[in-house]
């Protein structure tokens, strides 16, 4: 298996040793990305390179969706042209009363001396295509930092929320959504106000509601929306519907299992959020003397 | 197709092939790995061989002294962007993938197309475990069996992949015709 030339047909350095090497350079690069996230430049340069050849590659799958709607018959456009005039009458009236709402909660916010929300803008984007890494859940939307798409970006759809943009390429931005397991989204129940986690599992249809003590006010259809507590999704999106709820008294938690309520499934188009504003500071703790502040923070 | 490699004595040792250009490598490199860029989802997905380390594999075993760890480290960083994926796990996978093609070139293309594939499998599957441990180390999980299908349909793949990349390689039967 060896394979050593005779000393006049030198070919550089053996074969063992170029392997080494280059293990040694791809450990740095997975470590120094794994760890410290370092690599985001260098990926973007690569993410440019690429671009024209992702581009080509689909573009056969878009042409064929185009030829696809040519070819829609009339009757399904009429039946979707009534659906979405409806939709948009019983959206119109919601909306007027909208405009009184929020003319109402600016009042009240001034009158309460609170601070006054921020506008938020929103940018359309299509799915390109769902993403390959098969330990993530992930979908590639085809505008990026140059259509003004930032990173930490909520991206929903016309049912509720989605994802969030986790990396934003010149051109397309990769949306991490919350069937991931690294995603954990804050929320809060609509009936009762309760607060909540909500943690992906890895697969499409089902989320998990963790660290719900036994006795949680919680009940099968409640509806799960954004609480906004974390400074990245917007308040009062909805998220989920729970679905199932398993109280057994031999663990802490309840099980409760919930039905999301958008998916990356359902339409191309998405809308990606802009970012909210930072939220204010942490209020500064009070000076204390050295010895009290270590004896409270043994105490917390 | 009359005769398959698949059964039979391969004919492909004996066989006389033009010389391969760089050019044509990196093409066929290029086309592998727009193949993988392609937007397929679901099952499909699943099933999918990885075809820039099919193709990688092969000219690493049947053309070792003109393919190196460098073409394999490069695409292995661009399919790490592509799929977002670790920075540098798909580089390590097909780095050490590369060392196994070219320290193994004389012993596998001894045999035939069936016993090939006996020899790519463990190859694409010791690629995939590779991936896998690395994405274990930074706190991934296990995505299921099916996660190794790619490498099955991979080594069920060469055969054909042999034929298509030998294909302009062959020499044309009447050299004044072109």
């Amino acid at each position: 298996m060896e394979y050593t030339p005779p000393p006049f047909f030198r070919r550089g350095p053996s074969l063992l040793a170029r392997l080494g090497f280059f293990t040694l350079l791809s450990l740095i690069l997975l470590y120094a990305d794994a760890r410290f996230h370092y690599m985001e430049g260098m990926r973007k340069v690569i993410a440019v390179v690429l671009y024209p050849l992702q581009e080509l590659a689909d573009a056969p799958g878009q042409a064929a969706s185009r030829i696809g709607n040519f070819f829609v018959s009339q009757s399904y456009l009429q039946r979707e042209n009534d659906r979405l005039s409806h939709e948009n009458f019983l959206h119109a009236g919601q909306l007027q009363s909208q405009q009184a709402l929020v003319a109402e909660n600016q009042h009240l916010r001034q009158l309460l001396e609170m601070q006054e929300r921020a506008e938020q803008t929103s940018t359309v984007a299509e799915i390109l295509y769902v993403g390959r890494d098969p330990f993530s859940r992930k979908v590639i939307v085809d505008k990026g930092s140059s259509q003004g798409i930032e990173e930490g970006a909520a991206v929903v759809d016309d049912t509720g929320l989605i994802g969030q943009v986790i990396r934003a390429f010149p051109w397309t931005a990769e949306v991490a959504l919350i069937s991931d397991r690294e995603q954990v989204v804050p929320v809060q129940v609509v009936r009762n106000g309760l607060r909540a986690a909500v943690f992906g599992i890895g697969y499409d249809g089902a989320l998990d509601l963790r660290f719900m003590p036994i006795n949680a006010d919680v009940e099968n259809g409640d509806v799960l929306v954004t609480s906004g507590i974390d400074g990245v999704y917007p308040t009062g999106l909805p998220v989920a519907v729970v679905s199932n709820i398993e109280r057994n008294a031999a663990y802490p938690f309840a099980k409760i299992t919930c039905t999301p309520a958008a998916g990356p499934n359902r339409n191309r188009q998405v809308l990606v959020m802009s970012r909210l504003a930072p939220l204010p500071d942490y209020p500064v703790a009070p000076e204390v003397k050295k010895g009290k502040a270590r004896k409270a923070r043994k105490g917390g | 197709m009359m005769h398959s490699p698949l059964f039979g004595k391969l004919s492909g040792s004996e066989e006389i092939l033009l010389p391969v250009k760089p050019l044509y490598i990196t093409a066929t490199l290029l086309a592998a790995l727009m193949i993988n860029l392609l937007p397929l989802t679901g099952w499909v997905l699943g099933l999918r061989p990885d075809f820039v380390a099919l193709v990688l594999l092969y000219w690493g075993i049947h053309q070792s002294r003109k393919i190196g760890f460098l073409p394999a480290w490069l695409l292995g960083l661009g399919m790490d962007v592509a799929d977002g994926s670790l920075f540098g796990q798909h580089a390590l996978a097909y780095s050490v993938m590369m060392f196994a093609a070219i320290a193994l070139h004389r012993r596998v293309s001894m045999f035939g197309m069936r016993h090939q594939i006996l020899h790519v499998l463990p190859i694409l599957l010791v690629m995939q475990l590779i991936v896998l441990g690395v994405r274990h180390a930074a706190g991934g999980e296990f995505p299921g069996w099916w996660y190794f299908l790619s490498s099955i349909t991979g080594a069920l793949l060469w055969p054909a992949t042999d034929l298509l990349l030998k294909i302009p390689l062959r020499q044309r039967s009447d050299p004044d015709e072109a």
